[in-house]
């Protein structure tokens, strides 16, 4: 029965011990230790949300830089698209002012050409006169060598000429 | 790794081998040297007042042998304080009974007890009644040792926390942290909740103080061997320590839960004393629990080593001694076991009394 | 002393009723634990832990049968 009967001294040195004890390790193994563990954790943590954080900084770089070339893309597609569009502009037009002016300097040179022909003709014609004429005056001329020939042709022409 | 296995099976079992030996021959010869001299004539062995002289308090440190420390024997009597050492009062030799002749009145050992007398050589009844025993006795010593012990690792532990800041545990470090923390992670936060910081030095002592008390009890040459977490007046300051803090860390729903629960009026005759006997029964189970699980282990494991006596043979002592290792081994579970329960229900009894409602 | 010896027989007898007691307890707490970890192996730290609490517990209440019976 002694065994379950508590001695006061015993009692009472635990008390003080375990009391000293506690205020002991309390201040100088148990606040540093936990302190430096929680320190050590939250290190940890907050290495781990860094990591996690730059990683995620990484990915947006990355979709960043996607979006980036892929706008580059599309603007160079859609300079590309207008440079086509306007040289194609540029080539109609040039077709329509070249076969403009083509049209243009055909129907001047058909003028010139039409002018000049005119002017041809008229140049022949005068010279084909003039040529004829010397022809003429030359075949009268030695026709009318011979007088008697004149005399004929006169009387020809005479014969031509009724007078009415 | 299978060659560091192998070598730390060989360690391991030259320990066992130095432990089995050991108990088989230094406890043994320890425990029952007087016992046969005392018993000479009579050859009885008494099993029950030997055990029960193991697992019970001492005034004096026994080491070996005859050999023992005498320890200081500090008395409050109502004359006033008395101090002297207990090798005065111990007895020497054979049927000469030792007494003290102090300032105040006369002392002689009675068991483990000790009583004052009177002029005329007789027990004064009244003086013993009134006279206060606070000795340092076998326990109180190594309950200082395990102290110093303890201070020691954690200054150090301490101090390689400050060295190697942030770094990874070194060493001695790296055997408590998983400690630390498992009473952190494990016994506190899961019971107690948010306000767990404000209780994690009381449970952290209380857990380590167990522990190492547990220990050094299974050692059973000279410091250890003793019996302090299987001394009833041991668990019961540790379980009043609880009781205090659990009932002033409590709020006003703890005391709504006892004085006023949500239940039919009728039922309040049966759960309100119930519940008010709650809050001392609780604080009573760690007590018992921890001085109960101690105390057999010891007596479990002194039976089995006075099976050699019992038997009076030789022949036995294979098998006691095997069961005495098994149960060695058992108790280091339960060392822990008991620690890890202590520390867990005074977690859980404080977590009851810090809890917010919420149903 | 016939007195004593009945004494001490009670008393081992109330001691192993006790222990017959806790064995059983501790066995269903057991099995039940393993029963429960088995179909929740992801609760089994848990379960554990509950385990030892429950059968702490019981077996507080035994070893205070046993110490009152054998004092």
């Amino acid at each position: 029965m002694e065994l379950v009967k508590p001695e006061i001294g015993l009692i009472f040195w635990t008390s003080l011990s375990f009391l000293i004890l506690l205020f002991i390790l309390g201040k100088f193994a148990w606040k540093p230790i936990l302190g430096a563990l929680t320190e050590r954790e939250l290190f940890i943590e907050d290495s781990l949300n860094k990591a996690e954080a730059a990683k995620e900084e990484m990915e947006s770089l990355v979709k960043k830089n996607d979006d980036l070339l892929k706008q580059a893309r599309a603007e160079r597609d859609l300079i590309l698209q207008e440079a086509k569009k306007i040289k194609d502009q540029m080539i109609a037009d040039a077709k329509l002012t070249a076969a403009k002016e083509g049209a243009r300097m055909i129907e001047q040179a058909k003028l010139e050409i039409n002018n000049q022909k005119a002017i041809a003709m008229a140049d022949i014609k005068n010279q084909v006169s003039t040529l004829s004429l010397d022809i003429a005056e030359k075949v009268l001329r030695k026709q009318f060598e011979d007088h008697k020939k004149q005399e004929e042709l006169v009387g020809e022409l005479l014969k031509e000429v009724t007078l009415n | 790794m299978n060659n560091k296995l192998i070598l730390n099976s060989k360690l391991l079992s030259k320990i066992i081998i130095y432990a089995v030996f050991l108990l088989s021959y230094a406890l043994p010869h320890q425990v029952f040297a007087k016992d046969k001299e005392e018993a000479g004539d009579e050859k009885k062995f008494n099993v029950k007042e030997i055990i029960f002289e193991h697992i019970s308090d001492s005034h004096s440190w026994h080491i070996f042998g005859k050999l023992s420390i005498p320890l200081p024997i500090i008395l409050y009597t109502d004359r006033g304080i008395e101090v002297f050492s207990s090798d005065k009062i111990i007895n020497s030799e054979e049927g000469k009974e030792a007494i003290y002749k102090g300032s105040h009145y006369s002392y002689k050992i009675n068991g483990n007890k000790i009583v004052a007398l009177d002029a005329s050589g007789k027990e004064d009844l009244r003086a013993s009644g009134k006279l206060l025993d606070f000795s340092i006795t076998k326990n109180v010593a190594s309950m200082w040792l395990a102290i110093l012990i303890l201070l020691l690792i954690f200054f150090k532990v301490a101090s390689s926390y400050s060295k190697n800041k942030g770094k990874a545990p070194k060493g001695l470090q790296s055997l408590i942290e998983p400690l630390i923390v498992f009473v952190r992670d494990d016994v506190a936060i899961p019971n107690i909740g948010i306000k767990y910081a404000r209780y994690m030095p009381l449970l952290l002592t209380v857990f380590f103080f167990i522990l190492i008390n547990n220990l050094l009890g299974l050692v059973p040459i000279f410091p250890g061997g003793y019996n302090l977490t299987g001394n009833i007046a041991v668990t019961l300051t540790l379980s009043v320590i609880a009781l205090i803090v659990v009932n002033f860390s409590v709020n006003k729903y703890y005391w709504k839960h006892i004085f006023a629960p949500d239940i039919p009026l009728w039922l309040y005759i049966i759960m309100v004393p119930v519940e008010m006997i709650g809050i001392i029964s609780r604080p009573f189970a760690l007590m018992i629990r921890l001085f109960a699980n101690i105390t057999a282990g010891h007596i479990i494991v002194l039976s089995l080593v006075s099976l050699i006596f019992i038997f009076n043979t030789l022949w036995i002592s294979p098998i006691s001694v095997l069961f005495v290792v098994f149960m060695d081994v058992i108790e280091l579970l339960v060392a822990f076991l008991q620690a890890y329960i202590f520390t867990m229900l005074m977690s859980l009894f404080i977590g009851m009394a810090v809890e917010e409602h919420h149903h | 002393m016939s007195q004593d010896v009945v004494h001490g027989s009670i008393a081992a007898i109330g001691a192993g009723l006790a222990v017959i007691g806790a064995g059983i307890g501790i066995g269903q707490i057991g099995g039940k634990a393993v029963e429960g970890i088995a179909r929740q192996p992801e609760a089994a730290s848990k379960i554990q832990t509950n385990m030892i609490i429950a059968a702490a517990l019981v077996e507080g209440v035994a070893l205070f049968a046993v110490v009152v019976a054998l004092l």
